[in-house]
């Protein structure tokens, strides 16, 4: 069980009843539970749909698109049923919110897919969860379960004449499966391999059916919008930004955990006061805010509001949410290969530029890091890396790309100081000296 | 090919879940694992039966999954994380303790069969690395000598 954090900048919306025991549902009735639900099946299909457009909630999942508008392309009138699609695949190295979500209130997932389908005119939803978080699986099952036993899922929803079923489905350990057209593949029982789009999956999803796709956090969201109103959210975050998110701190830092904190929080303070700065007295010297895939940052960088606008202009992503500290002790070539690593083990080998891109990148790397780089390979990595860029059915080859082309750009020098056999000159300094002052 | 009742209900249930029987593959396909250890011919077979897919077409599922295997692993599957965040705590470190103490190297078994060893992708523990997971339980915070007793529970509970 993953420990709570806390700290006084923290504005608690979905995390709100993180330790309360929420995932009894008893528990989670006397907490607000299930009242967004009955309040939405009082209002029109629209109505949500706007409320949750105009409350600026951006998918949580890293891609940060206006949730409300995502639910207005689905099509009122469809020969196919609907599906709503909980996406709980969380696989984004340096992301692990979702698995709080689930473990503290799964209940708020459930009410957050009943909405959804309320908004769209489905009937149908499934929680897909990775593999890996067995025992959240088992969590959602029981409190599907029990949703099921008193009547709130099923035919005729508090006594509203709706029906809505709610499912849970596992994965087997797929960090592309967490891209929504493999998503659906996977939950389909093929391999995950993405769809071309369009079709979007809004229109042909699942099945063939219009399907509404939303990160976990999303999802969870959505009750809380219901019930404190469009205004109420958005104005918790910045412009176009609404609300609060979990970010995932982790690295190099004497307080890392879990922590919602509102949309735009300053990156700068979230590494130092929120995350209790870098131990042992060390330098800063990078930061990935949004989990593996976005751009690294430079310490000159992040004096930033972490919102989706923000950091998109600062030249990287938010992202999933996942802010990666590291300190001087740590050698960039040895980062961005352990990054390559993880892409090229989990690239599904569909698209060329992908497959051939993250393997080349990754020996390349390695033969950077073992002393035997050649010149023209910094180069090569970079306009490598430019020619993955939005050529491949899904963002896997994006998201090899641009971390590799942000390494190279912001930190050519070190990778020039691991030329012609020279020995990596961080070695010096292994993890396990510094575990001591980082287990505080 | 017998599996316990309790798969043999949650797949009943499964099948309820989906339009169309293939859609319970993959969960259906990670606990029979579970049970059988790994994904044997049998397994496999009776699972392709079950669902009216071909033996291939299951295989074919289970080489794209990194949970699932055809080989049999030992009882307990330590599964160390060295991804980003874990590395920069002593994930690599913790990895290669523990293919010293096991003395076995990624995706070995000890020769009592006790246990694998595994170097895995982010399991979603980063702001509590660095992480492993021992079949399905979470170990996080670790250290050397933590992750030594980690293990030294698991061969208490194993039966002599």
């Amino acid at each position: 069980m993953a420990s709570l954090l806390s700290h006084p900048d923290e504005v608690k919306v979905v995390s709100k009843r993180f330790g309360m025991g929420a995932t009894n549902l008893d528990r989670y009735l006397e907490l607000d539970g299930y009242k967004a639900v009955q309040k939405a099946l009082g209002m029109q299909p629209d109505d949500i749909v706007n409320l949750v457009k105009n409350s600026a909630l951006r998918g949580r999942g890293g891609a940060g698109f206006n949730t409300g508008l995502k639910w207005s392309f689905v099509p009122k009138q469809s020969p196919k049923p609907k599906y709503i699609l909980c996406n709980g695949d969380e696989s984004e190295p340096g992301t692990c919110k979702d698995r709080l979500i689930f473990e503290h209130d799964p209940h708020s997932v459930i009410e957050g897919v009943m909405i959804a389908g309320l908004a769209v005119g489905s009937h149908t939803g499934y929680i897909y969860i990775r593999g890996e978080y067995r025992y959240l699986l088992e969590i959602m099952q029981k409190a599907i379960a029990d949703a099921y036993a008193r009547g709130f899922l099923g035919k005729n929803i508090f006594g509203s004449g709706y029906d809505f079923d709610v499912y849970w489905h596992g994965g087997a350990g797929a960090y592309e499966v967490g891209e929504e057209s493999a998503l659906m593949e996977s939950l389909e029982g093929k391999r995950g391999i993405p769809r071309i789009r369009p079709p979007f999956p809004a229109v042909v999803g699942l099945w063939g059916g219009p399907t509404v796709i939303n990160n976990a956090e999303t999802l969870a969201s959505v009750p809380h919008i219901i019930l404190g109103g469009a205004e109420w959210y958005s104005g918790l975050g910045t412009p176009k930004n609404g609300g609060t998110r979990l970010f995932c701190l982790s690295g190099h830092l004497n307080k890392p955990g879990v922590y919602e904190l509102p949309m735009g929080y300053n990156l700068k303070k979230m590494i130092y006061d929120v995350g209790g700065g870098i131990p042992n007295g060390r330098k800063l010297k990078a930061v990935v805010p949004g989990g593996s895939s976005t751009p690294v940052l430079l310490p000159g960088e992040i004096d930033l509001a972490m919102d989706f606008d923000s950091v998109g202009k600062a030249g990287s992503m938010l992202g999933s949410g996942g802010v990666v500290v590291l300190d001087g002790t740590t050698c960039i070539v040895k980062f961005a290969l352990r990054t390559m690593k993880f892409y090229q083990h989990e690239s599904c080998g569909w698209c060329i530029p992908c497959r051939e891109g993250t393997d080349w990148l990754k020996k390349t790397l390695i033969r950077f890091h073992s002393g035997g780089g050649l010149k023209e390979d910094i180069d090569n990595m970079y306009y490598l890396s430019e020619n993955m860029l939005g050529r491949t059915f899904c963002p896997l080859g994006d998201a090899a790309a641009m971390p590799t082309m942000a390494f190279v750009k912001k930190f050519r020098k070190e990778f020039e100081d691991h030329l012609e056999g020279k020995p990596c000159p961080f070695e010096k300094v292994g993890a396990v000296e510094e575990m001591a002052a980082l287990s505080q | 090919m017998k599996f316990s009742d309790q798969f043999e209900s949650r797949f009943a249930e499964m099948l309820t879940h989906y339009p169309t029987k293939r859609s319970a593959l993959v969960p259906t396909l990670l606990y029979a694992q579970d049970e059988a250890g790994y994904l044997s011919d049998e397994v496999i077979h009776e699972i392709a039966e079950r669902l009216s897919l071909s033996d291939l077409e299951v295989r074919n599922v289970i080489s794209y999954y990194s949970m699932l295997t055809t080989k049999p692993r030992g009882k307990y599957n330590v599964q160390v994380c060295t991804n980003i965040a874990c590395m920069l705590r002593g994930g690599e470190e913790l990895l290669d303790h523990c293919k010293e103490k096991l003395g076995i190297g990624h995706k070995g078994t000890t020769a009592d069969g006790l246990f694998s060893l595994e170097e895995v992708e982010c399991i979603g523990a980063c702001s509590w690395a660095p992480a492993a997971q021992v079949n399905y339980a979470f170990h996080e915070n670790l250290s050397a000598e933590k992750m030594d007793k980690v293990l030294d529970e698991c061969r208490k509970k194993a039966p002599h």
